[in-house]
């Protein structure tokens, strides 16, 4: 073998050996800022084939993801949940840091597949459909916790999860803590904190918690004093037989 | 007597020649109407946009940025490999390699201007799709806009706007597009690097695509090879090869996580910027310790 060949070898070797441990770090600063959380693993192989799984692979993770949600559209036109659900699966394992995938993913689950459920033609037995609706609103629930777990650095999917709670389990305690986590990123939307404390007024053994927060919001001034506000401070203040010289002065528009 | 002052000096480095060289590279590659793929390029993500056009415009933006994107890598990466694999070989064939090695050039001047020739077509590529992808984008949100006047009500109107602002082009998106740049300028320098050693251009291209595929998952193969306390020493000895030979092409893609709204740190992307640029050093003078010796 000529001489400079090898010589040109042995340079890719020493090169190789200096710069393993420089990217070994790099990747795991990249991985700490939320790059390459894509979980390539045989069963997302087998969901999006072989030619799927190499692009993947390859680098267009992101064009094989849009790909797999243009379809999952497709099944939407012709409600095929669980159609859908397949394609959702592929497409958060392969975008894990796209909250829009999560956040529909988890909106056809919970508010489109589950009301579907329950008016299901050919299902006579009214509690097989409860229980069929039940369950699509736990997927709904799984996407959003498991976005969540890939992206606890923005509030979006918090809010979406408050809003599930609220919505369809009508689990109000959950709602106000997930609205609680939401309000404490600087860019959550203006409402989320006063909607913290109208989830937990309605939450059972926390009056006197939501009363004060919702009195403190309402000592703010008038652009706190929302209809909504009124309504729940007017609620409690009768629920915790608020003395009336204490008791604010609740329009009768909102006075329930 | 004194000698006659006929003919100037000559350099044993010139960036003139280098740049001679450069230019005439641009031209040939040019001449090859590579540029055609600009208007598949623009197709693709026109018929893209409009084929999304029944989706929400959060999900239009964000297939039309992603198809714009991966089209982008595609199209440089195989730009980059073509237009460089055929770099020594077509010059070999036309003879021209001969006419200018016999004049005072030096090898590594004719293969730095041919790499940068290549660096340029890549250069220009980017900034053209880059220029008809910001068009797309720009108009889409546009129609975004107007259909939000029409349909949204006064008081939700400048959220709304808001909404297709920051759904629309965030700034990342331009380390990003860099990213794409250097990576395809890393795998012009590896095929430059192949050709040297190789004897046929399809030698090239298919080593070239071989490494590529695997470079995206060295990763694996260093992650085994550094926790490898268990495995054989026969398989340690082939993950140590995968790992120091192959370059490790995944630390380049992070557009796929940028163009989702994942903002990449300045010192992170310093970082991935002097990697990329330290392969591309180190190939091209590997590939010029090879080319020097190449008996032509």
């Amino acid at each position: 073998m000529n001489r400079r060949v090898v010589i040109a070898i042995l340079a890719l070797l020493v090169f190789g050996v200096v710069r393993m441990p420089f990217e070994a770090h790099l990747e795991k600063e990249h991985k700490a800022a939320y790059f390459h959380g894509a979980n390539l693993d045989l069963s997302l192989r087998e969901k999006i084939g072989q030619m799927g799984f190499l692009a993947a692979l390859s680098g267009f993770r992101a064009l094989v993801a849009d790909f797999l949600w243009i379809h999952a559209h497709a099944f939407w036109e012709r409600t095929e949940w669980g159609g859908m659900k397949v394609d959702f699966d592929a497409v958060t394992a392969l975008q894990p840091r796209c909250l829009l995938f999560w956040s529909q993913a988890a909106w056809h689950m919970a508010f489109n597949a589950s009301v579907a459920a329950l008016e299901d033609p050919k299902q006579p037995r009214e509690a097989l459909r409860i229980k069929a609706q039940r369950e699509y609103w736990k997927l709904g629930e799984d996407y959003l916790l498991r976005g969540i777990a890939n992206n606890p650095d923005v509030y979006n999917l918090y809010g979406d999860l408050a809003f599930l709670y609220r919505e369809k389990f009508k689990d109000h305690c959950k709602a106000s803590e997930m609205f609680a986590k939401s309000a404490k990123f600087p860019d959550s939307p203006v409402y989320t904190h006063r909607f913290v404390l109208y989830e937990l007024a309605q939450c059972p053994g926390h009056e006197r918690e939501a009363y004060e927060g919702l009195l403190k919001l309402y000592k703010v001034g008038e652009s706190e004093r929302l209809p909504t506000l009124l309504k729940h401070l007017g609620e409690l203040q009768e629920k915790l037989n608020v003395p009336a010289d204490q008791k604010v002065y609740i329009p009768p528009a909102a006075n329930p | 007597m004194t000698a006659t002052p006929t003919a100037t000096q000559h350099k044993a480095f010139s960036l003139a020649r280098i740049s001679a060289i450069a230019s005439n590279t641009l031209l040939e590659l040019i001449r090859l109407k590579v540029f055609y793929f600009m208007l598949l390029f623009a197709l693709l993500i026109i018929g893209s946009s409009f084929f999304t056009s029944k989706f929400t415009f959060q999900e239009q933006f964000q297939v039309l940025k992603d198809v714009s994107l991966g089209a982008m890598s595609i199209f440089t990466w195989l730009l980059a490999v073509l237009a460089t694999a055929m770099l020594l070989p077509k010059d070999i064939e036309d003879r021209t390699l001969y006419t200018i090695l016999a004049k005072p050039v030096p090898r590594f001047e004719y293969l730095l201007g041919k790499f940068i020739g290549v660096l340029l077509l890549l250069f220009i590529a980017i900034s053209l799709m880059s220029a008809v992808f910001v068009v797309v984008l720009y108009t889409r949100e546009q129609d975004a806009i107007a259909n939000a006047a029409r349909y949204v009500p006064d008081n939700a109107y400048s959220d709304q706007v808001k909404s297709i602002h920051a759904a629309c082009f965030n700034s990342n998106l331009v380390p990003g597009i860099a990213i794409i740049y250097l990576k395809s300028a890393l795998c012009a320098a590896l095929t430059l690097l192949l050709s040297t050693f190789a004897s046929s251009w399809i030698f090239t291209i298919i080593t070239s695509v071989v490494v590529y595929l695997i470079g995206h998952i060295q990763p694996i193969a260093r992650q085994a090879y550094l926790d490898s306390a268990t495995t054989s020493h026969l398989t340690k000895v082939f993950l140590a090869v995968v790992a120091l030979i192959i370059p490790d092409l995944t630390s380049l893609s992070l557009v796929d996580d940028i163009v989702v709204g994942n903002a990449i740190p300045m010192l992170i992307f310093v970082k991935t910027a002097g990697l990329g640029v330290t392969y591309i050093c180190v190939y091209f003078f590997v590939g010029y310790l090879v080319f020097s010796g190449k008996e032509l």
